[in-house]
């Protein structure tokens, strides 16, 4: 790291050092999603057989993959999920776009104590919550629906986008927007024409984010929805291949490595966003 | 209310004089600050302020899913506190809490020191230590209750044919060590991402003349690590680990999936247990009590969160 004082030698040592540390680490990550992967593919026999070796697949066949279209509703779960979590971020980003400009930009009487309010519910654990919310969400009439998540997942999206976009509108700079009100611009129109647009890496950081929380959600769509036909994937998967004592693990498998697929794709493209989205969220906290 | 016949007039006849007006009141900053913050403040009352007044009603009250009960005062409280069970669940969560946030610090600083060396494939290295924090946790949960199978643990037979374990090994979630264990390491596996990248963005931001100031005055690794690294990372630090002490603290998916609470409690959190008594059991009453323990937790956190950052 540090050129010039120390010699090559001692550099490249250190380098090996990383390196061989940097093994387990990479291993304990990525073991769980292999051993998924190949456990996905493993005829029931060779499942069950002790005298396999459990990290290779010795015929690969795909026969619980079929299980899971064909016997489950794995397909409706995963439109489910796109639909709800599309839904959800979509509501979240304009409602959390207005509240972060507003706690950013502007200055009102009551301002610091509605970042502050912002800052604690943001903090609030879904697990504190979710007792009440399953009464809130029967006395609206839409439990057992997709809307019921669509309804409840913007509380702790809209907290968590509000804060992390507040501090990507602080980055503008004022004199650009004076400029644009000087030039006779509404305020509206600076929001949507000048700040918009400079602020578009935290807005993509932001719907990335909230994207994969809405998707990975496992408390709200195992409390408000018990009918098959509208879990979401990830409850699908996990309450729906376990029938009495029958567990089908090659299914599990195979629906959990489905579900995650999309996370992955975005994850893999978006991987920057993804960094730079997680130290913004609690640094800046 | 007198707003009302103007806005209504400005509606219907588009008065060029009243329009004018309408655009001056919004462009005031006041009145587009309080406008544009409306939607979300109007969000966190409906859906979390009030609700939270719900959870104290329900625990003050003995309201069983589908018929609201009458108030009965703080015997929701007497009855859980005279509880064997949620006694073991307080304990629970304070082992769980304390050993994982403490695996999390000690393991995510050190993958964050050996990240931020300027390595081949840094990239690469970094998204494949963030992947267990973006899949979904319940369905990699549920690889590792595969992986803990009391028959077939990959664990196990790898420890048997290294030597490390005798025959059978652990029933790793039959046993009530062992599951706690389990459950612990599946939460330090997902959690320790978001430690090592927060941590490693604060390593980055030390400016390097620091490191090169020391090293001229002849200070070794570890003592460029405690007196250099350290206590300029000690901000970062703190705000990782109290973010991470409530989420661990309310953690629900990787129990409910993994033991759901078993074998015989010794594995339930504040949320798993409310969750089974107030849902599965249907005494909501009793389950919101559970659930606002972990009030406490939170509010703490706030306050240090709080104090601390007015210091900055």
């Amino acid at each position: 790291m540090i050129t010039g004082v120390r010699s090559r030698g001692a550099q490249r040592r250190s380098a090996l050092f990383a390196y061989a540390n940097l093994v387990p680490f990479v291993f304990f990550a990525l073991f769980p999603f292999y051993f998924m992967l190949i456990t996905s593919f493993k005829s029931n026999a060779e499942l069950y057989n002790l005298k396999s070796i459990p990290f290779l697949v010795e015929s690969p066949v795909v026969e619980h993959y079929g299980l899971l279209f064909f016997r489950t509703e794995f397909l409706t779960w995963m439109k489910n999920s796109l639909v709800i979590s599309v839904t959800a971020t979509s509501i979240s980003l304009v409602i959390s776009i207005l509240a972060g400009y507003s706690l950013a930009r502007l200055r009102y009487r009551g301002v610091g104590s509605f970042g502050l309010a912002v800052f604690i519910t943001y903090l609030v654990p879904p697990t504190l919550l979710f007792l009440p919310l399953s009464q809130v969400v029967v006395s609206l009439g839409i439990s057992d629906s997709i809307w019921a998540l669509i309804v409840t997942y913007p509380t702790f999206l809209v907290p968590f986008c509000t804060w992390l976009l507040m501090g990507y509108f602080r980055t503008v700079p004022r004199e650009v927007e004076e400029c644009a009100l000087v030039d006779g611009a509404s305020r509206m129109q600076t929001l949507w024409r000048i700040v918009l647009p400079m602020a578009v890496p935290g807005i993509v950081c932001a719907a990335l984010f909230s994207f994969t929380l809405t998707w990975n959600e496992f408390t709200y769509a195992l409390t408000f929805i018990s009918q098959t036909a509208n879990k979401t994937a990830v409850v699908g998967v996990t309450a729906d291949l376990i029938r009495g004592d029958i567990y089908y693990w090659g299914s599990l498998m195979a629906g959990a490595v489905l579900a995650s697929v999309p996370i992955v794709v975005i994850y893999v493209w978006f991987l920057d966003y993804y960094v730079s989205g997680l130290t913004a969220g609690a640094v800046k906290g | 209310m007198a707003v009302g016949p103007r806005v209504l007039e400005v509606a219907g006849a588009p008065h060029a004089g009243h329009l004018r007006r309408l655009r001056e009141w919004v462009e005031q900053e006041h009145v587009f600050g309080y406008g544009l913050i409306l939607p979300a403040i109007l969000l966190l009352v409906c859906l979390v302020a009030y609700p939270f007044g719900m959870a104290i009603w329900f625990s003050l009250s003995d309201y069983w899913v589908g018929s609201p009960g009458p108030f009965v005062g703080l015997a929701n409280y007497r009855d859980i506190l005279g509880n064997e069970v949620f006694r073991q669940t307080v304990w629970n969560s304070f082992v769980f809490t304390a050993i994982a946030v403490a695996l999390k610090t000690v393991l995510g600083v050190w993958l964050a020191l050996l990240l931020a060396r300027n390595l081949k494939f840094k990239r690469l290295l970094r998204g494949a230590v963030l992947l267990p924090w973006v899949i979904p946790t319940a369905l990699s949960t549920l690889g590792w209750w595969w992986m803990f199978d009391s028959l077939y643990s990959v664990v196990n037979w790898t420890a048997i044919r290294l030597g490390i374990m005798s025959a059978p090994g652990p029933n790793w979630l039959g046993q009530a060590s062992y599951a706690m264990a389990a459950v612990i390491a599946v939460n330090v596996w997902r959690g320790l991402p978001f430690f090592a990248i927060t941590v490693l963005a604060g390593l980055v931001a030390i400016p390097r003349e620091y490191y090169e100031a020391a090293e001229v005055d002849g200070a070794s690794a570890w003592l460029r690590f405690r007196h250099v690294t350290l206590p300029l990372l000690r901000p970062v630090i703190a705000v990782v680990t109290l973010f991470s002490t409530i989420f661990t603290f309310s953690d629900f998916n990787i129990v409910q999936v993994l033991t759901r609470g078993g074998p015989v409690n010794s594995t339930h959190l504040f949320a798993t247990l409310a969750y089974q008594v107030g849902l599965f059991g249907g005494n909501l009453g009793q389950g919101a009590a559970i659930s606002l323990f972990l009030f406490p937790m939170l509010a703490a956190v706030v306050f240090v969160q709080l104090r601390y950052i007015r210091r900055e």
